[in-house]
């Protein structure tokens, strides 16, 4: 008789997930014994679950595999849990007054972030085309409701529906791509995968097409170009603080998948999905800045930002090098607490139950609300990469891993088209600080407040103490390869 | 090293003022002046402990002094601070400018002082620390930060095209700037570390200087600025407040001459020899084409903006002779420019904030009213043409001269930019101050009042002084100037030395391999 020990999976790496997993359901429950009521307590619980979990993920250590080696607890999954769970307790906190004052504010919000932040966790950790495909999935469907979650409102239930549609034809290719790569392999174990590659050998066919259609699945949730043709009107068409959420955690979780894709299962065939990784990047990045030009919504200009930032982040990934992956992990880093900070701003803007969210509405900021213009502000030159704020280092890493890897074409286009993209977001300094100023808004809501304050923590002063961060996107590009 | 050295206080010591004055309260009349007199003691604290390091440096030593090496983003890029001959004049004079930039805005700017002065110690900060830098990455990161205050002086405060001047400003020369980026970043990969005077010693392969030398030049020309890239200098100078228009062409301008003589000219030696000619034809392009430019400008600040890119001509034209009295001489002429441009620019403050237009057919005959007023202008006016006695003399005659020695045809085409500018100059004077004083509503105009007595006084007198006795900026240049030359003729000789093995061998190898070839040949006709 074998002892129990070996034929259980060791459940330890497992823990920040399963704590999740139970914390969930737990919190359905009380959802439904309390009903309406319970909003506010389910909000509590799940920031409460949400943050505990952030501690258990930081805690570990080590590189361990387990669930038959489907699951893989090393240094980078564990940075990418973490900025996805900051990610995920940000948005509770942006969300709570947005949705009580829309009388939106029901109990299965915060549990569907928890369920999506579960989805998401198992992306980073994945270890074999399955379970990244079921994380995949997990987050997806819980993203779909949250999009549509103002049920009433047509723009909301809209930007659901076009966000199902969409993501279920990405999905389906992903799993196309998975099952060529399947056939063409025999096995579905990332390491399998690179066993069975071998090294050298030109790949063949099957294979490409294999890579192929993963790339443009995973490109898809990357909000990529040329699949990027849902993100502007999801993010206009959801709540705004979905619309953060979107913008921040998933971005994390789609990028730490990426990662495991391309440097854990194709390593020694870079030759082949290289060259897909920087046309994505280069379109990305040019029609992030250039489409924006001419947004007058802001959260239609976040979306082409973000677009135009992953193009900036999958430069690190073209390197397809330990510098490059470093990069793109600091990026991640520095873009979630760009974005959060934007998104608290945009919270902000409330008059008489109204939101605002053109551009023209934040004209004069900096007369009305001399710190929220200032952090808003010290958010945008950021983002245009302007030192000393963190966004400079964010591209910092990511060029020099580009220049490193003789990828100096690539290296100039982004940083031109960063010039082009500087101009829009200077354009907002603009119409805070030159222009006339209008009514004032509302007192900011204390959970945007917590949030903007420690994002612009993090941006303005990133220069002063930037080695920890670098140390430990090191150890986590580190653990790749 | 642990604790914080002189050179960090000289970039603590403003932004401390600028978190003391973003705490004052709602904008009143008291916090108004509150924040006046704490810029002010600011800059002037910030100028006394300048004084201090200055005391502390040994001007015989061409090496770094006052290092200072702090942890940062890695081992290798490392929060340094550091000056030597070239950079302890530059952040003197930057330090020297700013309590007249805040003199200069004591009444002018009525609506957010706070925010105004603010910027400008932010702004302080940046030039010192580009000044300071010894450590390629903080030099970038110096040197484009500068662009955000710069950015909202010109838009907040700035004339009515401020937006596009501003705008154009900031995309301008950040374009130009994220080349340099990515050639700091080459430079990292191939010499492992971004620590300038590890650099200096380091040499870089010749192929790669060229592309190197290039994507700094993309940086400095906008910077500096050079022809035909100067065209953001007359919107950003029109525009600005006065003060803004003073350190703009005292010290934002001088970035680029650094820049060169720190990164280019000793990191990059034979790529500077090779593209000296290039340098040398827009140099003699922006003194001729911005001088005659110059002429028909009919806005008092326009005007002085085409005349400092002409003088930047100079500079530019100085250091690429690679001689001693050039770069002497470019040096020296970014000293004085800094002052007397400088100088221009506050006169043209007092007459704009008595009149409100900076057209020059508005003015005329002021010489009338404003008899200390002309007098002053006089003596800038003169140092700008370049009159002997004058600082502005010095620097154009030893850069003269050493392009003289470099390239003579280079140095007579220049030679009509110093008669240009006689002619500009001059002229603007005569139209602005001689003549009949007939416009009406010139008849009320007061003279200097005390406060822009203090301001301009110390100006004239420094411009005269440095005239007449030029030695101890001279001096201060002379070691780092003598050290940077002799490293840079090592390097040209030993590039000459490879070039001339590797031909040698190239030869060797082909009569090797002739008599080879001859027996194949023989071998395959029998």
């Amino acid at each position: 008789m074998t002892p129990i020990q070996s034929v259980l999976p060791s459940i330890t790496p497992v823990l920040p997930e399963i704590v999740l997993s139970v914390g969930a359901l737990l919190l359905v429950l009380w959802g439904a014994w309390r009903g309406e009521r319970s909003a506010e307590s389910t909000n509590l619980g799940a920031l409460g679950l949400l943050i505990f979990t952030f501690f258990l993920v930081v805690s570990q250590t080590g590189t361990v595999t387990t669930l038959n080696g489907a699951f893989i607890a090393d240094p980078f999954a564990r940075v990418m849990k973490a900025l996805i769970l900051i990610g995920s307790s940000a948005t509770i906190l942006l969300s709570r007054d947005y949705f009580q004052r829309e009388r939106i504010d029901r109990f299965e919000y915060p549990i569907l972030i928890v369920l999506c932040t579960i989805g998401m966790m198992v992306m980073a950790s994945a270890n074999d085309l399955i379970s990244l495909y079921l994380g995949l999935e997990l987050q997806s469907l819980a993203a779909y409701v949250i999009a549509a979650f103002h049920r009433d409102d047509v723009k909301s239930t809209e930007a659901g529906l076009k966000y199902f549609v969409l993501g279920a034809l990405s999905s389906g290719m992903l799993l196309y791509g998975a099952s060529l790569v399947y056939g063409f392999t025999g096995t579905v174990s990332f390491p399998g995968i690179v066993t069975a590659l071998g090294d050298g050998g030109p790949a063949s066919f099957g294979l490409v097409l294999g890579i192929v259609f993963v790339a443009a699945g995973v490109a898809f949730k990357l909000a990529a170009v040329p699949f990027h043709m849902w993100t502007p009107d999801v993010y206009e068409g959801s709540p705004t603080p979905v619309t953060a959420f979107f913008a921040s955690a998933p971005k994390m979780a789609a990028m730490a998948m990426t990662v495991r894709v391309f440097i854990g299962a194709f390593p020694d065939v870079t030759a082949v999905w290289q060259q897909i990784i920087v046309f994505v990047s280069i379109a990305s990045m040019a029609l992030g800045s250039f489409a924006a030009i001419g947004q007058r919504n802001l959260k239609r200009l976040m979306a082409y930002s973000s677009i135009g930032n992953v193009g900036y982040a999958l430069i690190g990934l073209a390197a397809g090098s330990e510098e490059g992956i470093r990069g793109v992990v600091i990026y991640m880093v520095i873009y979630l607490a760009m974005t959060l900070g934007a998104f608290a701003v945009l919270l902000s803007l409330r008059r008489k139950d109204k939101m605002f969210e053109t551009i023209d509405d934040l004209s004069g900021l900096s007369r009305t609300h001399p710190w929220l213009a200032f952090s808003l502000a010290a958010m945008m030159f950021s983002l245009a990469g302007i030192p000393p704020l963190a966004g400079f280092f964010a591209k910092f890493y990511v060029f020099a891993a580009a220049i490193k890897a003789d990828l100096v074409a690539l290296a100039v286009i982004g940083v031109v088209t960063s010039v082009v993209g500087a101009f829009y977001y200077l354009r907002l300094v603009k119409v805070m600080y030159f222009d006339e100023p209008q009514a004032a808004y509302e007192r900011i809501p204390p959970g945007s407040a917590i949030v903007l304050a420690a994002s612009s923590v993090v941006v303005v002063l990133f220069f002063l103490i930037p080695a920890p961060l670098v140390a430990a996107a090191g150890s986590a590009a580190k653990s790749l390869f | 090293m642990v604790g914080l050295g002189i050179l960090s206080g000289l970039l603590i010591v403003p932004l401390a003022g600028a978190a003391f004055i973003l705490t004052l309260g709602e904008e009143t009349e008291a916090v108004k002046r509150n924040a006046r007199w704490a810029a002010l003691i600011t800059t002037v604290v910030t100028f006394l402990l300048s004084l201090a390091a200055w005391a502390r440096y040994d001007i015989a030593s061409p090496s770094f002094q006052l290092v200072e090496s702090h942890a940062w983003l890695a081992e290798t890029i490392r929060f340094k601070l550091g000056v030597d001959g070239f950079s302890m004049p530059l952040i003197l004079l930057t330090t020297f400018l700013m309590p007249f930039c805040i003199g200069a805005s004591w009444l002018s700017v009525e609506n957010r002082v706070k925010e105004y002065f603010v910027a400008f110690l932010v702004l302080e900060t940046t030039m010192i620390g580009v000044f300071c830098a010894l450590d390629l990455v903080l030099f970038y990161l110096f040197f484009e930060a500068g662009l955000i205050p710069m950015f909202l002086i010109i838009g907040i405060w700035g004339g009515k095209r401020r937006i596009y001047a501003s705008f154009k400003f900031f995309l301008y020369t950040l374009l130009g700037s994220v080349l340099m980026l990515l050639a700091i970043m080459a430079m990292y990969w191939e010499a492992g570390t971004t620590d300038i005077p590890t650099l200096l010693s380091h040499r870089f392969p010749v192929g790669m200087q060229w592309w190197l030398w290039l994507a700094f030049f993309a940086s400095f020309a906008v910077k500096m600025p050079m022809w035909p890239v100067h065209t953001w200098l007359p919107d950003a100078h029109v525009e600005a407040p006065t003060a803004g228009s003073v350190i703009l062409a005292g010290i934002l301008l001088k970035m680029g001459g650094y820049g060169f003589i720190r990164i280019s000219l000793p990191m990059l030696p034979d790529a500077s020899a090779e593209f000296a000619p290039l340098v040398f034809a827009l140099s003699v392009i922006a003194i001729i084409f911005t001088s005659l430019t110059a002429m028909m400008q009919t806005d008092i600040k326009k005007l002085i903006a085409y005349s400092s890119v002409a003088h930047m001509g100079f500079v530019t034209l100085g250091l690429f002779t690679l001689n001693e009295q050039g770069i002497q001489g470019a040096l020296f002429l970014m000293i004085s420019h800094g002052i007397v441009s400088g100088a221009l620019f506050l006169c043209v403050g007092v007459v704009y904030d008595r009149m409100h237009t900076r057209e020059i057919a508005a003015y005329g005959g002021l010489v009338r009213r404003m008899p200390l007023y002309a007098a002053a202008m006089m003596v800038f006016t003169m140092a700008n043409v370049g009159l002997p006695g004058t600082s502005g003399f010095v620097g154009e005659f030893l850069a003269m001269m050493g392009a003289f020695k470099a390239n003579p045809t280079v140095a007579f085409f220049s030679v009509f930019g110093i008669i240009l500018s006689a002619g500009y100059a001059l002229w603007l004077y005569a139209r602005v101050i001689y003549g009949k004083l007939e416009k009406p509503n010139l008849q009320g105009i007061l003279d200097l009042d005390l406060r822009e007595k203090i301001i301009i006084a110390p100006l004239v007198a420094l411009t005269i002084w440095y005239g007449v006795h030029p030695a101890p900026v001279l001096d201060t240049f002379a070691p780092s100037t003598e050290a940077l030359m002799q490293n840079m003729r090592t390097a040209l000789a030993n590039t000459q030395n490879a070039e001339a093995a590797a031909k040698a061998a190239k030869l060797a190898a082909a009569e090797k391999t002739a008599p080879e070839t001859s027996q194949k040949i023989e071998a395959a006709a029998r």
